[in-house]
């Protein structure tokens, strides 16, 4: 009689099965796991935990607080960040010092790995929470991160 | 002009009135083959839809809802996007054989349609060999897949073709034995005649314990005949490429594609016809108003594609060794036996009648 017991086994694990996606089927409503593309850009506020691109946050008076300590470009896996400094006179001290000129970041490059942030002591660079970076040209995507005539904030390095 | 439901007839008779005899029947039979084309086409388009759709929600996902409202033209979309396209093919490809293919497979799944009685009178063809033009029919598409796997002188495309080959000789003996047990209750192969004695009850419910055994094998034989997931190995994305279909492109694949929906259709309404009164409604509530027979007929064709799409995305694909072992050692003996009960049935005349 195992013929037809393989017969009711089968139609009973079959119906089994269907009931568990018949049930998904009609909760899907309120079970959505997919997002929609974020098209609402101006009231979005992405997670706390999105990667956009790496970005350095200037405050008013145009000032960041990068030291130029290159932390970030030997953590960099993949040679994404390349920072220009030069020793310039301080005018406050009036002693030497490193001071960065341009903080360049290949965004084309960058896998997003974060290990750059984790690394920044002074925690100058930052995830941002933009979304769209497909441009026209790859040269675009080389960005350099402090603006022009910026520098250091007053008692970073202390 | 008094407009019947009867549609060959009124074209037939509007035409009359300007041209000869023959003319008017060949211009009557034109006309509503060129409706049906494009009615047909269009409903395909939106079973793909719904298909996507159906998947999402059990997937947890959205699904289509950029192109339109509620993405209702994503399909149209794809076509269009698909008659743009160009049709490529291989060199070492059997040109005539490779260009035949799609449209073995289109117009018999065209075909099938014009003997659906879609309500009372609204029936393009009405043979009083019905069903059996039916199962012909829509055996014949498998000539176009083996034709298109074969031509495409692709690996992948040949084993799909052979295997298609198996499965719809195998399963087209289940889907034409369970039909024979309803033919059993009805005593004609008319799909028309066979919805007038459903009018005693739905031959479900007349042919009780029997028919639901014949539409449960019919339902799993239906699914396999259209080769859609479980028993989708024609085209076993994981292990064949795209299946039979792999050397194709443009609107050629669009027609394998069109075909695979219409088949499921046509597999949804022929069951809808044999085991749930087609047209009719439920108890009669809606006799005095035929037209709305279009609804009812449409909506248990619908309920029946969602099955067989419900089927689709719970289980997994079969292999071809247990395929077979399903159909020849369970489908095939019990469906002998379901015959010979409902014989008995119909001789002691224990049938349900309302």
């Amino acid at each position: 009689m195992s013929y037809f017991g393989d017969i009711y086994k089968g139609i009973k694990t079959l119906l089994a099965g269907m009931s568990v996606t018949g049930k998904v089927f009609l909760n899907n409503k309120n079970n959505t796991i997919t997002q929609q593309y974020p098209d609402n850009r101006e009231t979005l506020k992405m997670f706390d935990r999105f990667r956009g691109e790496v970005v350095m946050p200037h405050d008013e008076n145009n000032e960041h607080s990068c030291t130029g300590c290159q932390k970030c470009e030997i953590a960099c896996p993949n040679g994404s960040i390349e920072i220009i400094w030069d020793r310039q006179v301080d005018p406050e001290t009036g002693k030497k010092k490193k001071m960065i000129d341009q903080h360049i970041y290949h965004l084309g490059m960058c896998t997003m790995c974060g290990l750059c942030i984790e690394a920044c002591p002074t925690d100058a660079i930052l995830w941002a929470q933009n979304y769209e970076n497909s441009v026209y040209d790859r040269s675009a995507l080389t960005k350099v991160l402090n603006q022009p005539g910026s520098k250091i904030m007053p008692g970073v390095e202390d | 002009m008094n407009i019947t439901l009867s549609i060959t007839t009124t074209i037939y008779k509007f035409l009359s009135e300007y041209m000869s005899e023959g003319a008017a029947n060949i211009g009557a039979m034109v006309t509503i083959a060129l409706i049906y084309l494009a009615i047909f086409a269009v409903a395909g388009l939106y079973l793909v839809l719904l298909e996507r759709k159906v998947a999402a929600w059990f997937q947890l996902r959205i699904g289509p809802n950029r192109v339109g409202p509620w993405g209702l033209l994503q399909t149209m979309a794809d076509a269009l996007k698909l008659v743009s396209k160009e049709l490529t093919g291989t060199v070492k490809a059997d040109k005539f054989l490779y260009n035949l293919a799609p449209y073995f497979v289109i117009i018999s799944s065209l075909m099938a349609l014009a003997v659906f009685p879609f309500t009372q009178e609204f029936q393009a063809f009405d043979i009083n060999i019905g069903i059996f033009f039916l199962i012909a029919i829509s055996s014949i598409g498998v000539i176009g897949i083996l034709l298109g796997g074969w031509a495409s002188n692709n690996k992948f495309a040949l084993i799909g073709a052979m295997r298609s080959g198996v499965q719809t000789i195998s399963y087209e003996l289940s889907v034409g034995l369970s039909l024979v047990t309803m033919v059993l209750l009805t005593g004609t192969l008319q799909l028309s005649e066979i919805i007038e004695v459903q009018k005693n009850g739905w031959l479900i419910i007349q042919g009780h314990f029997p028919a639901i055994i014949a539409f449960m094998i019919y339902m799993i034989a239906g699914t396999a005949e259209t080769n859609r997931a479980p028993f989708d190995m024609v085209e076993a994305e994981s292990e064949l490429g795209a299946g039979f279909h792999t050397e194709y492109s443009g609107m050629k694949f669009a027609y394998f594609f069109l075909a695979e929906f219409i088949n499921m259709f046509i597999i949804a309404a022929i069951a809808a016809t044999i085991f749930f009164g087609g047209w009719l409604s439920p108890f009669g509530i809606t006799e005095s108003i035929p037209w709305l027979g279009i609804f009812w007929f449409l909506g248990k064709t619908f309920v029946l594609v969602f099955l067989m799409m419900w089927f689709r995305w719970t289980f997994p694909r079969l292999r071809v060794d247990q395929l077979l072992t399903l159909e020849w050692k369970y489908l095939l003996p019990l469906n002998l036996l379901n015959i010979v009960l409902m014989a008995l049935i119909v001789w002691l005349g224990l049938t349900i009648q309302l």
